[in-house]
Order: structure tokens, then C-alpha cells, then sequence
């Protein structure tokens, strides 16, 4: 097993290096002199050849990306912002708190929700519960996050009071944000652990199960779900991904400044540096998160675990 | 018939499963009863309604597309067709009466060790209030019967073979050490070889616990092994049974048993070649009037096609066809 | 010819158990009216009153002049709206079909050429997966700018991996089946494979997997024009709409109500059609 976690994490350094050039090749088709972007057209010729020098830039493509990926993995060295001249690690660093809460809060919110109801929609199928069920996260599966926020914000903030809708302070501020990422997120984790629960409650062995006369409750959870969970566990681990990405843009609804707003700002400021940084460090938690499903499945499954401890391909 | 050693009595049992667009009929009205001790095999082709016969006993039938439209099954007074869910959970199901399946590689569940699949039939159903121990030493007792050592309880099933997976199901099924078994083609899925090696260990077994068997196949060789009474069935019915020796002896036999041991290569007499039964069986949703057999049957006759035939008792065998409705008026 | 036949009926099989069902019917109720919505758009209401500013009659209410109410400008929200459906499906309709043929043709490569092919194509499918969509279309956008032809290939960019996963599991199923391996055994290449036999039965999965693609991608090329960084003001994109509408949230919730349930309806149009057309490919699932 250890040597399988070995494995993923080598492996996960080769993905960050992709990452990085992955990003790296999309900046470099910016059209126009990053020098001449930050300092303006009327910039001396000094100042420009100063900038260039400061970050590294003019030399060939190659060399920058190779300098980049060995201050990367030395000192941990995201680059450094073109229009603070701040490093972008500790910009990130102050940051990422405010999306890990996002984040993390959505995705137990969403898991729980989406996983109790998806299990009981499944054993009840067909009954008036399922269909309601199936309703709301088919609907709930489409509404676009941003606007879930701002309607959110509309009736907890605006007319009843009861929530900041924007800023972070408390952890109040952190309910709007968990619900309207939450929600949709939930909506689909019913969906998929459904339509999984019910491929495993259709297999032999529950069947087998059945004929042992052991109680329903037992053949649903220990001999059904647990089954069923491990496609559940993967396709959460997926959408992680895209919720981080959804944390960007509830950020933006909120007002909160965290890494996604970040992003945003500088992606609008054309601070590719930082744009670069901001999009590998994320990169490189997705990937931990990623390690940490696989390592979950694999506790899980004893077949997959066999076929990891065997030092086999995956 | 049915004296006080009756352990099990199915009467004029009939089952549909129903779609969306065709009822499929697939058991018609059968009856059959099983000593205490006996063995009874169940053989016929692929369809013929031996596996819903044998699932409704223990009501694992799919509940929204099957329906039982008659019958009863009568189980030491009770009718497992009436009994409350509950009591045919902790009551009947794996404790009274247990069941093999057919296809042992999908049957065990993959993540559980195979030691607490055994030993979950014996917790929920612990009428001795074994402590944990004991119910451990239980299985590993059951684990060696069925011939697998007992370190390899903790093993899951894709650590083992087809026939190993079978034998767990067999633990399985006599752990709580049942009044009846039915085991659904047990050996169909297995090598020919293991074959073998597994039907003696469910007889050895059958012997030792004086447990009463349902045995599903569609093997004759094999009911000529294991059996000590055998019913056929053809497209939902019951068309002959017997002994063993009622069957086997080719005295007022069934025209379609005729054509079971025509399918079967005979090193004894020297004939060249095989005589298989012509034709396919009957879709279950369009079943022909009177015997369902006529369309494939050599011996048809006008009578065949109207009505359907009734049963002709001799000793202990019974056979359906009008074939015989001249022995009826002599008796 | 005789197959010919045979595939003719499972599409009208499928065809059939498709306008069965019900739900899935909404969908494509939902898809015609948006259909209609943009072909006769200038009919219904013209650009003009979606564009020009009116500020005496800014931020009103609903009413049987302005249906949907006016915004910050003085602007018919529901011309805007009725607008809208163009500027985002002018977006996401190429980018999916894009993206969903790039990554069929890869993951038809990568099912073929298990040897080299599959290894190098799930390496790099590995790295872009560990980038979140939404991120990867940012990149792209910051990159390139803001413009109709650099918003689509953004978002084509950012689907075409996902694309070429599933494609790839299709095809992996599909290759091992045996009337693959019994065409094979009787002497076709690789392009015969791939195109009589591998394509045809892919097309019905990848199909379900475009639709539901749609959708997504409805959503984010919203949500990208929310944040600023999509289709540019005063263009009536749907997400440009919120994005205006957001600093009248209080005084005026009628602005962001109209424009999010477009967004919403024409998503849970691809989402119904999508399940729909998986439950007729398969109708085993519905049991």
C-alpha cells in the first residue's frame, strides 16, 4: 500500500509539471509584450528591459518553463505577481483558506445530502418519495450556481435577515455559499448514487443476501451501498473539480477574497504569473484530493487493493 | 400422498411475470410435495419455470414484475405464499430453508470476507445465543465440511476459484443447518471436473444432516446420482414424475422424457447418433391450448391440440399425456 | 443491406421508446421553443429595444409593456432575454460539438491502440483533468481575450478532455465486444472497425454524452460572462444580464429572476433529452 501511495505521488509530480506546461503553453500565445501591457505604451526603453529582467522574460520559452518547474519543486516558488512584484505562493496562502471552507463545507453538505437521499430514492423507487426526488435534482441539477447565490442572497439577506450576503467574517458568512454551491452539487451526487444503488441492489448477491433472511435494513446499507459507494466515492471525487472551479465563481456572488477571486482579478489584469500560479496550485490540490478518493477506494475494495499491493498497473 | 413425514406441499402453483406489453405464464397450476429426508430433482430445459418454481418458495421472486396467481405452498402448516415478510425473514429464509444458487462467480458479495458472509446467516439467525467465539468456531467447523481450510476466511471471493466460490455458497446454505436446500443448477457454471468433486460433497452433506433437497437441473445424469424422486417440467407444467426408477425404466413415459434421454449419448448401445427433441419450446406469453407439448411431439394426435391432459397415476408415477388415457379407463 | 435494415430499426426502436417518455418530451418542448426563440427573435421583439438605453423608464417592474420589467438602463429585459439565447448557444453549441467530435476520434484512437496510443493519450488526459474546467477556460480567455471565436474555443478546450474520457470508455466496451473481435477475425482493418462496426454502436452513448455536455456548458459560458470574463456588455448574453442585474439585487429582484430561469430551462432541456435518449438506447435501466 505504501509503495502504492509512493507511486501516486511520483506520478502526481509528473501531473504537476503537465499542469504547469499546459499553462505555461496557453500564456504564451498572450499576444503582445507583457512589458509593454504592465507599464504602458509610453514606457522608456530601461524600464522595459528593467521588467524583463526583473521576471526573467525575453529568454527562449524552454528556459523560462525549465527555470520555472526547478523553482517550483526547490523553494516552492509559484512566480511572482507582475503587478505587486509580490510572490504569488503567499497571495495564495492568505487566500486559500476562504475557498478550502467553501469548498469542503459544499462538498459534506452536497455528499450528505445528496447521498442519503439518492440511497432512499433508490430502495423506495417508484414510490411518491423517489419521484419527488428525482424531480427536485433533475431542476436542481440545472440551476447555474451564480444565480442560485444571488437568489439565496435575495431571500436570506434581503428580505428576512436572517444572513450577511456578502464579505467573510463569521461563519455565518460561510452558510450562503455552502447552500449555493451545495445544492446543485447534492442534486447530482442523488443522481448518480441512485441510479448506482439501484444497479446493486439488481446483483446476485443481494439476491444471496435476501435468501440468508437477514434483515432489509443490513442487505440495503452493508450489502447494497457499500457496493454502490464505490462508483459514488469516484464520481464525487470528479466533481471536487468542478466545484472548485464553481468555488470561483460563488466567491465572486459573495464578494469573498479567496483564491478564486484572485484568479478572476487577475486574469482581468492580464497577471499571467499569477494566473499561472493560482491555476497550478489548485491543480496540485485537486490532485491531492484526487490521491486521497483513489486511497478510499482502495480501503475500501479489497479487489483493488489486491491488484495496488501487487505493484500492478492500474 | 402427503403422510406426516410431508415436509413441503406445493399445490396448483401458478406464476406470471408481467411487462409492459405480454404476460409470460411462466409456472401453470403445478403440484409436488417433498418428504422429510428426500431428494427431488426438478429437471427440464432452460425456460421451462424451474427457477421461479424454486425462487417463489422462498419469495425471492422480483416483486414488481412477478406475481403468484394461485397455489399454495404448505411448509410444516405454514403457507410460505402467506406468512408475514418478517417471519419468512428472521423465520424461514437461510434458517429453514436455504438455497444454492447457480452462478457462484456473481452470487458472493465482492467486498465482504467470506468467513462474515457465512457467519451472517448464523448472527441473525443465533437461536442459541452463541456467543462470538462459538459462532466463529461455527464457521470455521462449516468451512471445513465444505472442504476449504479455515484460514481462508478471511480471504474474499475474487481470492478464490469457481468451485471454492461454490462451496462457500454451500457453507452458506448449511451453516444454520436447514430442514430443506434448494439448490438451483449448482454445478452448471462449474468445470466438469469440480463438477463431480461439489455433487458429492452436497450428497455427503444431504446425508450426514438428513436434510431434504430441492435439487434444480437439467442434467438426467445427475438426477440419477443425487435423486430419489424427479419431476419434469415443460413450459411451465409438471408432465411426468416418479422415482427415480419410475423415470429411468421406459415404461409409460412422457413423450417429451423420451426426447430428454434421446438428447443424451448412450455408450451402451451402439446407436450412431443423437436424437434431440425437434423445435423449441413455447413462448411463455403465447402458450398453445391444450398440450403444450403437441407442436414438438412425435406421437401427436387430434385430442392433443384441444385438450389438456390429465394426470395418469401408477404407483408412484404419474405421467400427463393422452398418449396413456387408455391405461386411466383400465385402472 | 440486410443490416442496413436491422440498423434503420434500432434507431426507429430507439426513435419509438424516446417520444414514450414523457419527461423527456418536455426537453424537446423546451429545446423548439428556444429553437424558435432564435430564429424569430427580431420578430418577437427587436434588438433595438434590448440595447438602447432609456433611462426614464429604468428598473421598472413586470408589466404589459415590458413583460420581464426593464433594467438599470431602462432596457426591455425580455427582449434581452429572448436575445440571449442566441448569443449563449452561438457559444456552447460549437464548442460541444467540437469538443465532442475531438474527443471521439481520440478516444477512438486510444481504444484501438491500447499499446501506445492509450498510455500516452490517459497521461495527458490525467493532467488536464487535475485542472478544473472552469480554470482551464479562464486560462484560455486570459490568454486569448473575450471575443465569440476565443470564447468558443475556450470552452472547447476545457471539454475536450472530459469528452475524450468517456468516449474512450465507450469505445473500450465496445471494441472488446465479440462481433468486433469476430469482424476482426474475418479480415477487417482497423478502419473498417472503427468505422462500420465502433462508430455506429458509439454514436448512441456519445450522443447522451453531448447532450448532457450542453448543458454544462450552457451553464458555464454564463457563468464565465457573469464573472466579466466571458461575452462583453452591452451584448444580451444571459450571464451578461446577471452580471448588470447584480447591483440591483435589492431594489430590483425582477432583473435577476427572468434571465437565470432561461439559463436554468435551457439546461434542464439537455438534462431530460440526455436521460431520455439513455434510457431508450438502454432500456434495461428503467427497470
Amino acid at each position: 500500500m505504501y509503495k502504492y501511495i509512493l507511486k501516486r505521488l511520483l506520478s502526481m509530480i509528473f501531473i504537476v509539471i503537465g499542469v504547469a506546461f499546459v499553462v505555461f503553453t496557453i500564456m504564451e500565445i498572450t499576444p503582445g509584450d507583457p512589458a509593454i501591457m504592465m507599464l504602458g505604451d509610453n514606457a522608456s526603453a530601461e524600464d522595459i528591459s528593467a521588467f524583463n529582467e526583473k521576471f526573467g522574460l525575453g529568454k527562449p520559452f524552454v528556459v523560462r518553463f525549465g527555470n520555472y518547474i526547478l523553482k517550483l519543486f526547490t523553494k516552492f516558488d509559484f512566480g511572482t505577481s507582475w503587478l505587486t512584484s509580490r510572490p504569488v505562493l503567499s497571495t495564495l496562502l492568505d487566500r486559500i483558506p476562504i475557498t478550502l471552507n467553501i469548498a469542503v463545507s459544499s462538498i459534506a453538505f452536497a455528499s450528505l445530502i445528496g447521498v442519503s437521499l439518492g440511497v432512499l430514492s433508490a430502495v423506495k423507487q417508484y414510490s411518491p418519495l423517489d419521484y419527488v426526488a428525482r424531480v427536485t435534482a433533475m431542476i436542481m441539477a440545472a440551476i447555474p450556481v451564480f444565480w442560485l447565490g444571488m437568489m439565496l442572497a435575495i431571500l436570506f439577506s434581503l428580505k428576512l435577515h436572517l444572513l450577511p450576503a456578502s464579505g467573510i467574517g463569521s461563519w455565518k458568512h460561510y452558510i450562503l455559499p455552502m447552500l449555493t454551491l451545495g445544492i446543485p452539487y447534492s442534486a447530482r451526487i442523488l443522481r448518480s448514487t441512485r441510479s448506482y444503488m439501484l444497479e446493486a441492489i439488481r446483483q446476485d448477491y443481494i439476491r444471496t443476501a435476501k435468501a440468508k433472511g437477514i434483515p432489509e435494513k443490513r442487505i440495503i446499507w452493508r450489502h447494497a451501498f457499500a457496493n454502490a459507494c464505490l462508483p459514488v466515492i469516484n464520481t464525487i471525487g470528479v466533481y471536487v473539480g468542478s466545484l472548485l472551479g464553481g468555488a470561483v465563481v460563488t466567491e465572486t456572488v459573495f464578494g469573498c477574497n479567496g483564491l478564486g477571486s484572485f484568479i478572476i482579478n487577475s486574469v482581468k489584469r492580464k497577471d499571467i504569473p499569477a494566473v499561472t500560479g493560482g491555476t497550478v496550485f489548485l491543480a496540485i490540490i485537486f490532485s491531492l484530493i484526487l490521491l486521497l478518493v483513489d486511497l478510499l477506494h482502495a480501503s475500501i475494495d479489497p479487489r483493488i487493493k489486491a491488484r495496488y499491493s501487487k505493484g500492478g498497473k492500474k | 400422498m402427503a403422510d406426516k413425514k410431508t415436509l413441503l406441499d406445493v399445490k396448483d402453483l401458478s406464476i406470471i411475470y408481467t411487462s409492459r406489453n405480454e404476460t409470460i405464464h411462466a409456472v401453470n397450476g403445478i403440484d409436488f410435495n417433498l418428504q422429510k429426508g428426500e431428494t427431488l430433482g426438478i429437471v427440464g430445459e432452460t425456460g421451462a419455470g424451474k427457477s421461479t418454481t424454486a425462487y417463489s418458495i422462498l419469495r425471492l421472486l422480483p416483486e414488481r414484475t412477478a406475481k403468484v396467481t394461485s397455489g399454495s405452498i404448505m411448509f410444516d402448516d405454514m403457507d410460505l405464499l402467506k406468512i408475514s415478510d418478517g417471519l419468512m425473514q428472521h423465520g424461514i429464509r437461510g434458517e429453514r430453508i436455504s438455497i444454492i444458487f447457480q452462478d457462484p462467480m456473481s452470487a458472493l458479495n465482492p467486498i465482504m470476507r467470506i468467513g462474515d458472509q457465512i457467519a451472517e446467516a448464523l448472527k441473525f439467525h443465533n437461536k442459541e445465543n452463541l456467543t462470538k467465539e462459538e459462532l466463529e468456531k461455527q464457521v470455521d467447523e462449516t468451512l471445513q465440511l465444505v472442504g476449504i481450510q479455515k484460514e481462508r476466511k478471511d480471504d474474499y471471493p475474487h481470492q478464490l476459484s469457481g468451485g471454492m466460490k461454490q462451496r462457500v455458497m454451500i457453507a452458506i446454505a448449511l451453516v444454520c443447518e436447514p430442514d430443506l436446500i434448494i439448490a438451483d443448477e449448482p454445478t452448471t457454471a462449474l468445470d466438469v471436473t469440480i463438477q463431480a468433486q461439489v455433487l458429492a460433497m452436497i450428497e455427503n452433506l444431504k446425508e450426514r444432516f438428513g436434510t431434504s433437497m430441492i435439487l434444480i437441473t437439467h442434467d438426467l445424469g445427475i438426477v440419477a446420482q443425487m435423486c430419489d424422486r424427479v419431476a419434469i417440467m415443460y413450459a411451465g407444467k409438471i408432465i411426468e414424475t416418479g422415482t427415480v426408477k419410475d423415470i429411468f425404466s421406459k415404461e409409460m413415459r412422457h413423450p417429451y422424457t423420451e426426447g430428454l434421454f434421446g438428447s443424451l449419448p448412450n455408450l451402451e448401445t451402439k446407436s450412431s447418433r443423437l436424437h434431440p427433441i425437434d423445435g423449441l419450446m413455447p413462448d411463455p406469453a403465447n402458450l398453445p391450448t391444450g398440450c403444450k407439448f403437441y407442436p414438438r411431439c412425435p406421437h401427436c394426435m387430434p385430442i392433443c391440440k384441444e385438450n389438456e391432459p390429465t394426470n395418469i397415476t401408477s404407483g408412484t408415477h404419474i405421467v400427463a399425456c393422452h398418449l396413456y388415457d387408455s391405461e386411466k379407463e383400465k385402472r | 443491406m440486410k443490416k442496413e435494415k436491422k440498423r434503420m430499426s434500432n434507431f426507429q426502436d430507439v426513435l419509438y421508446r424516446f417520444s414514450k417518455n414523457k419527461v423527456s418530451l418536455i426537453g424537446v418542448a423546451i429545446l423548439v421553443v428556444l429553437l424558435l426563440v432564435i430564429i424569430f427573435a427580431e420578430q418577437i421583439s427587436p434588438y433595438q429595444y434590448g440595447i438602447k438605453n432609456n433611462v426614464s423608464e429604468r428598473l421598472q417592474g413586470p408589466s404589459a409593456k415590458h413583460w420581464f420589467g426593464t433594467d438599470g438602463y431602462g432596457r426591455d429585459i425580455f427582449t434581452r432575454v429572448i436575445h440571449g439565447a442566441k448569443f449563449t448557444m452561438i457559444i456552447a453549441l460549437p464548442a460541444t460539438l467540437f469538443a465532442q467530435a475531438f474527443g471521439a476520434i481520440l478516444g477512438a484512437l486510444a481504444a484501438f491502440y491500447t499499446k501506445y496510443v492509450d498510455g500516452i493519450l490517459m497521461r495527458i488526459l490525467d493532467v488536464f483533468q487535475a485542472i478544473p474546467g472552469t480554470l482551464l477556460a479562464l486560462a484560455v480567455v486570459a490568454a486569448l481575450g473575450t471575443s465569440l471565436p476565443n470564447l468558443v474555443i475556450a470552452m472547447m478546450i476545457s471539454r475536450i478532455p472530459g469528452a475524450a474520457r468517456s468516449a474512450r470508455a465507450i469505445m473500450l466496451l465496445l471494441v472488446g465486444k465479440d462481433d468486433i473481435e469476430a469482424a476482426r477475425a474475418y479480415g477487417s482493418n482497423d478502419w473498417q472497425l472503427i468505422t462500420r462496426h465502433v462508430m455506429p454502436n458509439a454514436l448512441g452513448p456519445i450522443i447522451v454524452d453531448l447532450t448532457i455536455n450542453l448543458s454544462a456548458i450552457t451553464l458555464q459560458v454564463s457563468s464565465l460572462s457573469y464573472i466579466g470574463l466571458g461575452v462583453q456588455p452591452p451584448t444580451p448574453e444571459w450571464g451578461v444580464l446577471l452580471s448588470e442585474a447584480r447591483e440591483y439585487m435589492q431594489i430590483a429582484p425582477h432583473t435577476i429572476l427572468f434571465p437565470g430561469i432561461a439559463i436554468m430551462l435551457t439546461a434542464l432541456a439537455f438534462n431530460l433529452i440526455g436521460d431520455g435518449l439513455r434510457d431508450a438506447l438502454d432500456p434495461r435501466l428503467r427497470d
